[in-house]
């Protein structure tokens, strides 16, 4: 089996336009949560989120493209941008026929299709503009990386509601890991703070009106965030043949479903999920210094997922840090795994801990080292990103230093 | 007529990324490199200016009851529209 690694790396989130300003926010524990700026948000209860602000798409994409491309299309096509630029990748001949890309989403163009229901329902609009289906369809962020790129290789979106950029970036991994193709782009992306996208959050009475505190004994809820992270995984030999710098190793993944209910979250599940990467890494629990956690800031998320730690790590629980970035970005839903697995390169790559910011009381559920509101620097081996979705759909990610 | 000729060649033009001035009767869309999504998206443009309907069916354009062969047809055929449907 061929060795994984991290050539480049690109996003943009409340915390920043790109990896680097991302980085320095999380370690300075800066806030990207603030008042949520939408049509009609003054009906909504919920009015804070992780919005992307200063973001001109004009400067960005020219008017034919901003056609054709939804916010999340923008988004990953950005991050994207940034990333492959870092590796140094060109795809062309047999690397573009092999290479592809593989994205996580989970709500397609909301924003498309906000506008056009509004069109058609409430201005009472009988004809709506030609392309509402290729920019609102789950994979036309994917599609146009791979038509901006030139690659040619497998490609889709996977959708697995909070989990789905960790499921890609597994598929992603595996593949290139399994010899398919020396490179692969991966990541994912969402954009769903608009009206009917934070509407139907609000439905679910699980969103908090004030902070995301993930761990707290006073967290009342999470906060949706938007943005993208792209990433270009490529085989390690392949990547040391061309002097490119690596970022970090991807050592392995799992993926489990709890098989019991649609929205609960279940300790055996995230488990099961933990275990499962560290396996197929190959490490000991004892390797692993960090832990990106799912860390929604529900009462439900954060005690199981603390308990769930626990039970797999035994005695070595109380020795790791495990942080929960959702506390600055928010939640990116389907683009969520690939914003924080930022924070895990960090922690390997420079020993720098993100921090779980707005943490005010201690609760005895989620008795774990949440390294509270300041990051921390530490020498970090191994570190895992946890994502444990809606529909019980779980999957996490190993990364080391190289 | 030549009100909605400017319209239509305003439309077209914006499409193409042309001014209006680039524009001539008899150019076709592919001589002014408008693809065939650049066509359902002018057609949409020229609907909502004229507020008509155009029989236009992206499948099969030559079967359509609507003739884009040139600037001078598609203008004449909104014309037409315009009258029936107003």
């Amino acid at each position: 089996m061929k060795r994984v690694v991290i050539t480049g790396a690109g996003t943009i989130n409340s915390l920043g336009h790109d990896v680097a300003t991302t980085l320095e926010a999380m370690r300075e524990g800066r806030c990207g949560i603030g008042p949520l700026e939408c049509r009609d948000v003054e009906r909504l209860q919920i009015r804070i989120g992780g919005q992307v602000r200063g973001y001109e798409p004009e400067t960005r994409f020219n008017r034919q493209q901003l056609s054709l491309y939804d916010r999340f299309t923008q988004f990953t096509l950005i991050a994207a941008r940034e990333a492959i630029a870092q590796s140094g990748l060109e795809f062309s001949g047999e690397l573009a026929a092999r290479a592809g890309v593989i994205l996580g989403n989970s709500g397609g163009g909301m924003t498309t299709l906000d506008d056009n229901y509004r069109a058609v329902y409430e201005e009472g609009k009988n004809r709506v503009h030609p392309f509402v289906v290729p920019k609102l369809m789950n994979n036309a962020a994917a599609s146009h990386v791979s038509m901006e790129f030139n690659l040619k290789g497998p490609s889709f979106t996977v959708s697995t509601a909070c989990a789905s950029s960790n499921h890609a970036m597994a598929q992603a991994f595996q593949m290139v890991h399994g010899g398919v193709t020396p490179a692969m782009v991966t990541g994912g992306s969402e954009s769903m703070l608009c009206f009917g996208g934070v509407k139907a959050w609000e439905g679910l009475r699980v969103m908090s009106r004030d902070a995301c505190r993930p761990f707290s004994a006073n967290r009342n809820g999470m906060v949706q965030g938007e943005g993208a992270g792209i990433f270009v995984f490529e085989e390690y030999e392949h990547a040391k043949k061309r002097g490119a710098e690596i970022l970090a190793e991807v050592i392995g993944y799992a993926m489990t479903s709890d098989a019991s209910d649609i929205v609960m979250p279940s300790k055996p599940g995230a488990a099961r999920a933990i275990a499962g990467a560290m396996q197929d890494a190959r490490i000991n629990p004892e390797q692993v210094g960090y832990i990106n956690a799912h860390g929604t800031g529900t009462a439900a998320n954060d005690k199981t997922e603390s308990a769930a730690v626990a039970d797999v790590f035994g005695a070595h629980a109380d020795k790791l840090m495990m942080s929960s970035t959702k506390s600055m970005h928010g939640h990116l839903i389907g683009g969520t795994g690939a914003v924080e697995l930022l924070a895990c390169i960090m922690a390997v790559r420079d020993g720098v801990i993100a921090p779980t910011i707005g943490y005010e009381e201690p609760d005895p559920e989620c008795a774990l080292d949440i390294v509270p509101n300041e990051a921390r620097e530490r020498e970090v081996d191994v570190a895992l990103s946890n994502a444990f979705a809606f529909g019980g759909l779980n999957a996490v990610l190993a990364l080391r230093g190289v | 007529m030549s009100d909605i000729q400017n319209r239509v060649i305003a439309i077209i033009a914006e499409q193409a990324v042309l001014e209006p001035s680039d524009i001539s009767l008899t150019s076709t869309l592919e001589e002014l490199g408008i693809d065939s999504l650049g066509l359902v998206e002018s057609i949409f443009a020229i609907e909502e200016e004229f507020d008509i309907n155009i029989p236009f069916n992206a499948n099969d354009p030559k079967e359509s009851d609507f003739d884009i062969s040139s600037v001078a047809s598609i203008v004449a055929g909104i014309g037409a529209l315009v009258k029936e449907q107003s």
